[in-house]
């Protein structure tokens, strides 16, 4: 294996010897309690099926509008590019430009990018651009916030339900979906990804 | 967990672990800064000009803070009555007066709170590492840990206005907008993301320079000895 023999806390600086542990352990440091590592191996095919899962999902999310208002007669779908468009419209483009960058931007290229990366990787191909791509990815992790969006959603039905009538449409679940797909995906360890192209590029 | 006695810092070994990729490399004749053999990004005992980034980021923030909670961050026009305007903190008292008491604290804390706590937290941190002080070194470590983790949340009220303002456009009857203090707000979010990920917890564990270098040299060679195959071509 790939294991290293040591392993440094990245919160503390301290070294310790890598002990090998038992499956699903999680090692902590001793000093500042920080997570080290888990003996979780990486699944290259549960990977790209919750990669391709989300990526569909995304997309249906982003097609189908998330919520319904009814007032009177009048009826208004919202889907995240309404939001994003309405946002613009009335002159707050920054507020745009954020919710449109961590919702849809952000986590489509995190998708893309674990295919990317994921795929060759699966059939033993080289990536292109492996290093590259990998370094975004880790740089997009933070920014990606389809989670604070969907309880986002939950806040304005409720504010919104004592005006009109309001109905959640199958966006809202996709986005609901999206949170659980992208939150499995990014649990997985990045630096495991390296330790298996290193090994597979040496080998 | 094994592991006891003296802990033994990277620093004193002179190794580091790739912050991009996780390799371990023997900084031998490169000097900080070089790149990973693996990854290509650069090698760094601990995060470059922490200190003055951290403050600047942190300093906006506070100032930004001001106008995001005084300003409005949302117009409502209804028929037959005037605009109403609402600040984050309206906002969570109408969901409160709407009967929503789970969702307005909520709210409260993603919006008022965490920001305000933030704020505060990381100056804390970055006062007591700038004055190396070795107090509740464990629980500062656990502290940045907890604010890294719940950061993103506050940009909650960003996507409720946004959403609001998408769904309300009924030209005669009723219409809702954002308004600056959203603005303000989503800049408080993401200049105290960026502060807070711009902060090196290393820097809570180096201690004043005379206490350094207190473990037993036996020890340290043993680790030492583990790190050189790790580093060039590890299996």
């Amino acid at each position: 294996m790939a294991n290293h023999a040591i392993v440094i806390c990245e919160h503390c600086d301290a070294v310790f010897q890598r002990p090998v542990l038992a499956p699903g352990v999680l090692a902590r440091c001793t000093r500042c309690d920080a997570p080290l590592y888990r003996n979780r191996p990486l699944d290259l095919d549960v990977m790209l099926a919750l990669a391709l899962t989300a990526l569909i999902v995304l997309v249906l999310a982003n097609v189908f509008p998330i919520v319904t208002l009814q007032v009177s007669n009048t009826e208004r779908e919202a889907t995240l590019w309404g939001a994003i468009l309405a946002t613009y419209d009335t002159g707050v483009a920054f507020v745009a430009l954020l919710a449109a960058l961590t919702v849809f931007f952000f986590p489509l290229l995190q998708i893309l990018l674990y295919l990317h990366v994921l795929l060759p990787m699966r059939w033993g191909l080289r990536t292109a651009g492996f290093r590259y791509s990998m370094h975004v990815l880790r740089a997009m992790q933070p920014w990606s916030m389809v989670e604070v969006f969907v309880l986002g959603v939950l806040v304005a039905v409720v504010k919104l339900a004592g005006m009109a009538e309001v109905t959640p449409q199958l966006g809202m679940w996709g986005f609901a979906l999206l949170t659980v797909l992208l939150t499995l995906l990014n649990s997985f360890d990045l630096h495991q990804l390296w330790d298996i192209a290193q090994e597979r590029c040496d080998g | 967990m094994a592991e006891s006695g003296p802990i033994v810092t990277a620093t004193e070994l002179n190794i580091v672990a790739c912050s991009a990729c996780g390799q371990v490399v023997k900084l031998g004749a490169e000097r900080e800064g070089a790149p990973c053999p693996r990854c290509a990004a650069p090698l760094r005992h601990r995060k470059r000009n922490v200190y003055s980034r951290s403050w600047a980021l942190l300093i906006s923030a506070s100032i930004l803070y001001v106008p995001a909670n005084l300003l409005p961050i949302m117009r409502t026009r209804t028929i037959g009555g005037a605009p109403r305007d609402d600040t984050i903190l309206s906002g969570v008292v109408e969901l409160w007066t709407a009967g929503s008491i789970d969702l307005a604290i909520i709210v409260f804390v993603a919006s008022i709170v965490v920001p305000l706590v933030k704020i505060a937290t990381l100056a804390m941190l970055l006062i007591t590492a700038q004055r190396r002080s070795s107090w509740a070194r464990r629980g500062r470590a656990r502290i940045y840990r907890i604010i890294e983790f719940v950061g993103h949340w506050s940009m909650l009220d960003i996507f409720v206005v946004a959403l609001m303002a998408a769904l309300v456009r009924f030209q005669t009857l009723a219409d809702i907008t954002p308004r600056p203090g959203a603005v303000a707000f989503g800049a408080v979010v993401v200049l105290t993301m960026l502060a807070s990920r711009r902060f090196d917890p290393r820097l809570i564990w180096d201690a004043a320079p005379a206490a350094a270098s207190a473990a037993p040299i036996d020890e340290v060679h043993a680790v030492a000895a583990d790190a050189a195959p790790a580093s060039p071509d590890q299996a």
